[in-house]
């Protein structure tokens, strides 16, 4: 082989495209960091006290805040917990431990499609399902969209975590004279903990930014929403509802919607990594 | 043979009330029928939940699909007051912006896959990989805000430019008003970016060293190793990437929404504003009055539902066919 | 009960147990009576035709070349194979005079206890891993457990090492520390067989000198059956020993005797290294 292989011209070949990929990369990191600076930007600056504290002031005047939207988001994804948590618990350990052959097979499969599902479909569909025998909109078929919504992964991340329990640990448990269901509850389940806790921490916040399935479920509202059974106003409706219209004011206030709703995602998802290592640094010593 | 015999126990052997009856208590603690049936709801309410989503569709969208049949995909009149209702504008906008989010983004985020996989040290290769997951994260809604108010003010200054030498092209000319079938796919091809970049960069990692070593022993380059050896190995990983992310943006709604300008029309050129199918669904939905109406726009939900079903089918597949390339491998 | 007559098994000359025993010596009862045992994973067959006794309150080792089933056998006397889809068990095990299959096998692994060759502690701390087999059990009252984990940590020669830890996690303390607490753990709920597997395979020598004094210390609490790969550590505290190969029990015999004069030829090129 001489020295001059490669060729000159491969040479010049290799460099440009690698420092294309290069590019590429900066690129997207760029679009990102715009994305977030932007949005910090004009977001911290339209934030204020009554923000959080009011509901929205008539059309065209300044102040007011929404205040609802915060309540309402906060109250549609505690019923999407407690609707998708369970379920996606007790569908992920049946995976996991139970299930076996062509049922687990179909249930993981029909899994990864149904978190396919387009989330305007979700929508139809919670609507047909519930808001139609109903007759109106409320926080309720919201927080069933949203919570039908969380299944998949909430189901898919238990499976893997419980999956990543080593087997020495179930067959240590039942050894003792556990039996299978006592050693899932008292070791293999508290054994992965934290990657579950993370795993349904990252589906909340996941579905907490989902706005398409509450246009048609939840819809909105410019006050209030007591109780479960009426129409409610939620953040990512009212980021989308002011963004679209013609008023300046609205403009502001949806920037500063968006920043809460993206920095409450945010330290979730840094929130739950957190846990996932603690929990990695527990189980190591 | 002497003394093969062995003795008696000495206590006799109780075996510790092994044999005692089992109380009832003890069976249901032990047993492990009633936690197997339980989580076996759990499993299979997805099947029922998926089986109710597609009845669903199906029957809420029964109207519109006698009353048009096939012709509903294909016809372009959407007249919602006669009650006329083609789909043709709708499809074509979500084919259109799709496969150009997808001519954006392929390129780009194969790119950087590239980077970060093989040439950027593994932990800057992990720290960057963290933060573009990130955008994954970012609701669609928040993509449609940055769309209106950084995007399209940014495109007002650029597209004069770009039409001035391009704009003999048909899909190019016309009038630019902002909002369009070009901002939509911009902002899908931001969005769907993080999920090429990952899932690409995963299987590139994965690819076995031994598809590098034979062609690094000839001496070619670095890039060479990449492109023909790398790349080809994991082309299934990659396609399976780029197929949840049209599925992706075939069904992304608010983002689109708020930047294609919402015209049910059919045009040549990719700066007009057009219409897709989820964005007329959510913004008509609430509106729609009469059953057929109504109907109409559950048959365009089933239509996106059985449309991104298959793409992600596809992809699930060609990357489950992976995962078994692996083990062999 | 019926004193067991050794040459009632089907191939009583691989089993003697009693060749150079003064005859008036009062003999152990057995503890396990194997006969003709069988074992299937799917259609692979692991074990060929096992007729074996295990006597009561002794040390008895198996030994053999890899795959040749002896995981097998000691997961059989706990039913710990029942928890792998696909296997298959034939012919009779017998625990003291009764079926080892008509017991709950809850309730039997609390009597046959387990350790196994990986350390494996649960992911919690020291003192809830030994108090974890106590917990099942709800006729033991909850303050009778502390006092049990202290016992059990003692005769398992921990208790000094970890009393000022106990409720750190155990995944924080040393392989043999860990394999040690296993044993603990598995003696904590006064088991009437300790079934060790290759307990030592992933230790130093220190913690294996440790490991092998502690079995000399619960010797007379329980049965022990011991899987190793190491002939001297069989030599060093075995009653009998059993060699194995390719599923079937080639010899069975007093450890003295195995190592010095082996009957079978097998046995033999086995302990002399030519083979395996
Ligand atoms: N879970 C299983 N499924 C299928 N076959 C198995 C399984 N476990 C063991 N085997 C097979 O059964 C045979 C006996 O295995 P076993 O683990 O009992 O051997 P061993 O004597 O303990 O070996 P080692 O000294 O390596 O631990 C081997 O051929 C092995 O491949
Ligand atoms: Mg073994």
């Amino acid at each position: 082989m001489s020295a001059s292989y490669p060729p000159l011209s491969r040479k010049i070949i290799n460099v440009a495209m690698l420092a294309l990929t290069g590019l590429c990369t900066l690129l997207v990191l760029a679009v990102l960091l715009t994305i977030l600076g932007y949005l910090l930007w004009k977001g911290a600056s339209s934030l204020n006290i009554a923000f959080f504290t009011k509901i929205p002031a008539p059309v065209g005047q300044s102040g007011g805040g929404v205040e609802n939207a915060i309540v309402g988001t906060l109250k549609l994804l505690a019923l999407a917990s407690a609707i998708g948590v369970p379920i996606g618990l007790l569908g992920g350990i049946y995976l996991s431990e139970f299930a076996g052959g062509w049922s687990a097979f179909t249930i993981r499969y029909t899994t990864d499609l149904l978190n396919g599902v387009p989330s305007v479909v979700m929508g139809i569909f919670v609507y047909t399902l519930v808001v139609l025998p109903m007759h109106h909109f409320s926080t309720m078929a919201g927080g069933i969209a949203l919570g039908i919504m969380m299944i998949p992964i909430a189901l898919r991340s238990t499976e893997d975590f419980l999956r990543a329990v080593p087997r020495s640990l179930r067959e240590g448990g039942l050894a003792l004279g556990a039996s299978k269901s006592e050693t899932i509850f008292t070791i293999v389940i508290p054994a992965a903990i934290y990657g579950i806790i993370t795993g349904i921490m990252l589906d909340i916040a996941r579905v907490a930014g989902e706005t398409a399935p509450l246009l048609f479920t939840a819809f909105g509202n410019l006050y209030d929403s007591p109780g479960w059974m009426q129409p409610t106003a939620s953040l990512p409706v009212v980021i989308y509802n002011y963004a679209i219209s013609p008023y300046d004011v609205w403009h502001q206030q949806a920037w500063a919607a968006g920043f809460v709703l993206l920095s409450g995602l945010l330290v979730i998802s840094v929130v739950s990594r957190m846990v996932l290592a603690r929990g990695k640094k527990l189980s190591h010593g | 043979m002497a003394n093969t015999v062995l003795a008696t126990p000495e206590v006799p052997f109780e075996s510790r009330g092994l044999d005692k009856k089992q109380t009832w208590w003890e069976r249901l603690r032990k047993g492990d029928e009633v936690v197997h049936l339980i989580t076996l709801a759990g499993g299979w309410s997805i099947l029922v939940i998926t089986g109710l989503l597609v009845q669903h569709l199906w029957v809420y969208s029964r109207l519109s699909r006698h009353a048009f049949g096939w012709h509903f995909l294909v016809d372009s009149t959407w007249d919602p007051v006669n009650g006329v209702f083609g789909a043709w504008p709708f499809v074509y906008g979500t084919v259109v912006t799709s496969l150009l989010a997808l001519a954006i983004s392929i390129p780009i985020g194969l790119g950087a896959a590239i980077f970060l996989a093989e040439l950027a040290p593994r932990k800057l290769s992990n720290a960057l990989t963290f933060l573009i997951e990130l955008l994954a994260a970012v609701p669609s809604v928040i993509y449609g805000l940055i769309g209106i108010f950084l995007l399209i003010p940014v495109l007002f200054n650029v597209v004069p430019y770009f039409q001035k030498y391009f704009g003999w092209l048909p899909i190019f000319n016309g009038t630019f008003y902002g909002v369009s079938y070009f901002s939509a796919s911009i902002v899908l091809s931001i969005m769907v970016v993080p999920f090429i970049i990952s899932i690409s960069r995963e299987v590139l990692i994965s690819v076995p060293v031994s598809q590098r070593e034979a062609m690094m022993a000839l001496g070619a380059t670095k890039w060479d190793v990449t492109w023909r050896a790398v790349v080809p190995y994991a082309r299934q990983g990659i396609m399976g990437s780029i197929f949840l992310s049209l599925a992706r943006a075939l069904g992304e709604t608010m983002a689109v929404t708020m930047v294609i300008g919402n015209v049910a029309q059919v045009s040549t050129s990719l700066m007009a504003p057009g219409y897709t199918i989820a964005a007329v669904i959510a913004n008509e939905f609430t509106e729609a009055t009469g059953d057929l109406y109504l109907h109409a726009l559950i048959e365009l939900g089933l239509v996106l539902f059985v449309v991104t079903m298959i793409f992600n089918a596809l992809a699930r597949l060609l990357m489950l066919t992976m995962k078994g390339h692996e083990v062999v491998g | 009960m019926k004193p067991f007559d050794l040459s009632q098994l089907s191939r009583a000359h691989e089993v003697r147990f009693s060749s150079d025993e003064p005859a008036d010596e009062k003999l152990p009862w057995p503890q396990f009576t194997v006969a003709d045992l069988n074992f299937f994973y799917g259609s692979h067959q692991a074990l060929r035709g096992i007729d074996l006794i295990v006597p009561n309150k002794r040390v008895m080792a198996f030994i053999g070349p890899s795959g040749c089933g002896k995981t097998t056998l000691l997961r059989t006397f706990n039913r710990m194979n029942e928890t792998i889809p696909g296997t298959r068990v034939e012919g009779s095990i017998r625990l003291g005079d009764k079926d080892l299959f008509s017991f709950p096998a809850t309730r039997l692994r609390r009597v046959v206890g387990m350790v196994f060759q990986k350390p494996s502690p649960f992911p919690k701390s020291i003192f809830d891993n030994v108090a974890y087999g106590l917990r099942l059990d709800p006729s033991i009252r909850r303050n009778e457990i502390a006092d049990k984990v202290e016992q059990s940590l003692r005769r398992a020669a921990l208790w000094d090492e970890v009393k000022d830890k106990l409720h750190q996690s155990a995944n924080g303390i040393s392989g043999g520390q860990q394999q040690r607490l296993c044993i603990a753990r598995a003696l904590a709920v006064e088991p009437e067989v300790l079934l060790l597997d290759e307990p030592c395979s992933a230790l130093d020598p220190i913690s294996t000198a440790k490991i092998e004094d502690l079995l000399f210390e619960i010797k007379n609490l329980c049965t022990i059956v011991i899987v190793t790969h190491n002939m001297l550590q069989a030599a060093r505290v075995a009653d009998y020993v059993g060699f194995f190969l390719n599923g079937e029990l080639v010899e069975l015999n007093r450890a003295k005797q195995i190592f010095q004069n082996p009957e079978m030829q097998q046995t033999q090129d086995y302990i002399t290294g030519r083979f395996g």
